[in-house]
């Protein structure tokens, strides 16, 4: 039975990553168009990589959305986690439900809705024009309900009565706040925030009807690519973006798999 | 204290009312109203009439028959993520902490490297001269038309959104203690029962997150089905995007397909839902 759900796993694994080890490969290859035809091992994609203009503007538009509209996300989240939690059950039913609506509503449907919004609000305020603005607000909406889905269970663990401590003795409602609750839900907060950074960084509908012509996204870049054939320097980016997220992820795994080891050691001891 | 910290909820709601709300509003109002502003059944109307004249029957090239297709393709990709998911989340519970920490951030990795990218590798892989057919040649299986297929979207699909389906699994499944199987077990059930009977009640809103959260995404989805379907059928993702970005755009119909397609998802989550006793709305569903 073990071994049989060993094989069954790594050939699951197997599949999940076939496509991927497919497009790190073909970053190596000298050949120029699809379909992947391997030629020779080759370095040149990387190089010219770094002499595209339009994929390096589409990388630095996509990490600056991504960054923005997570700092955005975290705060207007983390706030209205804390808020609905101090509500009572019905309306805390509501928040809930609104906050679960963008993220059950298919994302075409909400990247058409923002267009439209976009179109009408341009007409009046011209800010408001398909670009990186809209771009930003689009991915804060849509990256905030997972903020609040991470610190929501937290809080609900959290005991209110060391804020209520916190207040007699002495502290100002903003200490408290920054000394008290903050800490306790910080873990809630983090993961939120880098759920919310991978949403944005992942997403293709919502920034295909919202990015305008001045702003592109990567995957938006990229999709303007697969329509004509696809040029190897986007499997070279997407190479490296991969390598680093892959060894990033890795030495937090480490981190934490030491952190285990050392604390069940401590445990028999 | 309690009625203030309530009030650091405002600036969600005040976003949420304007960016949310306020666009289904928007996307409404295109559905019922024509060129001129006027009121008007037509957007809606249009969806469900087809034209005989033209070949169109309620199965064949009308927006219903697009929309029949679109669920029924999302259907087949939830049942097919959830048949491939749920032994390996089941496995992946039960492994040492350690090695869950290392599975799950296996899980989570592919969604790092663009779903397009990985969508154009697979249909590399299907295509004629593709990886697949030259391995099947091997065993003197003739090539097989995949590409441009159903089955090569589905594929696609699943390929995609099966992350999806198993970590909501897998989240349910880690608190299912050794215990309650060894107690099973010592009972006398067994492998069959004990899945039957403790498993399988036990992981059921893990089960219906899943299913919402691969559902709604290939339902609607709009790329993969052209990159891998070839542009023989659209699906209704494709067809509203059509209607916006298109060669002939119109947002009337475009905007009333958009409902459509939103309430049919949300009957089907309500419908789902009626299975869940819980009160896992409260909880909020998924958590990673």
């Amino acid at each position: 039975m073990k071994t049989l759900s060993r094989i069954y796993n790594v050939i699951i694994f197997g599949l999940l990553y076939f496509p991927i080890i497919m497009v790190i490969v073909f970053s190596f290859n000298s050949a120029r168009y699809t379909p992947m035809e391997w030629k020779d091992f080759s370095l040149q994609w990387y190089e010219k990589l770094f002499q595209n203009e339009e994929i390096l503007n589409a990388l630095s538009v996509t990490l600056q959305v991504a960054l923005i509209s997570t700092l955005a996300a975290t705060v207007i989240g983390t706030l209205a986690a804390i808020g609905i939690h101090a509500m009572n059950r019905k309306l805390r039913r509501v928040m809930l439900t609104i906050n679960n609506f963008p993220m059950v509503n298919p994302e075409v449907v909400s990247g058409v809705a923002f267009m439209l919004l976009f179109v009408a609000l341009a007409a009046v305020l011209p800010v408001f024009k398909p670009g990186f603005f809209t771009l930003c607000i689009a991915h804060v909406t849509f990256c905030t309900p997972y903020v609040v889905l991470q610190i929501m269970p937290k809080l609900r663990q959290t005991d209110g009565r060391l804020y209520e401590a916190a207040l007699d003795l002495g502290c100002t409602p903003l200490q408290a706040f920054f000394k008290v609750t903050i800490p306790e839900i910080l873990p809630g907060i983090l993961t939120g925030a880098l759920m919310a950074f991978t949403m944005s960084l992942d997403d293709f509908a919502i920034s295909y009807f919202t990015a305008g012509s001045s702003a592109q996204t990567l995957s938006v870049t990229i999709y303007s690519m697969v329509k004509r054939p696809v040029t190897p320097e986007i499997y070279a980016l997407s190479t490296l973006l991969f390598g680093t997220v892959f060894v990033l992820l890795l030495l937090a795994n480490i981190g934490q798999v030491r952190d285990i080891s050392r604390r069940s050691k401590r445990a028999r001891r | 204290m309690k009625k203030k910290s309530g009030m650091l909820a405002a600036p969600f709601g005040i976003w949420m009312a304007l960016f949310t709300i306020v666009p289904i509003g928007i996307v409404l109002w295109f559905a019922f109203t024509d060129a001129n502003g006027q009121f008007t059944f037509d957007n809606v109307r249009e969806i469900f009439a087809f034209d005989p004249s033209k070949g169109e029957t309620l199965w064949n090239d009308s927006f219903v028959s697009t929309i029949l297709y679109s669920l029924w393709l999302g259907f087949l990709t939830t049942v097919i993520s959830l048949v491939i998911a749920y032994p390996l989340a089941f496995s992946i519970s039960r492994a040492t902490e350690r090695v869950q920490l290392t599975m799950v951030m296996l899980v989570m990795l592919p969604m790092w490297m663009n779903f397009l990218l990985r969508t154009q590798a697979i249909k590399s892989l299907l295509s004629e001269s593709g990886l697949l057919n030259q391995f099947l040649g091997l065993f003197g299986v003739g090539s097989l038309e995949i590409l441009n297929t159903d089955v090569a979207i589905v594929i696609g699909l699943v390929y995609d959104f099966l992350p999806f389906m198993i970590l909501p699994l897998y989240s349910v499944m880690v608190k299912i203690g050794k215990s309650e199987i060894e107690a099973a077990q010592d009972l006398g059930a067994n492998v069959f029962s004990v899945f039957r009977r403790v498993v399988l009640p036990l992981s059921v809103p893990g089960i219906l997150n899943g299913i919402t959260m691969v559902f709604v995404p290939s339902v609607s989805t709009f790329v993969i089905s052209t990159l891998l379907g070839g542009s023989k059928r659209m699906m209704i993702g494709d067809v509203i995007e059509s209607m916006f970005v298109g060669e002939a755009p119109n947002r009337g119909v475009g905007s009333a397909l958009a409902l459509v397609l939103m309430v049919l998802i949300l009957i089907c989550m309500a419908v789902t839902r009626l299975a869940d006793k819980s009160e896992s709305t409260e909880e909020g569903g998924f958590a990673l």
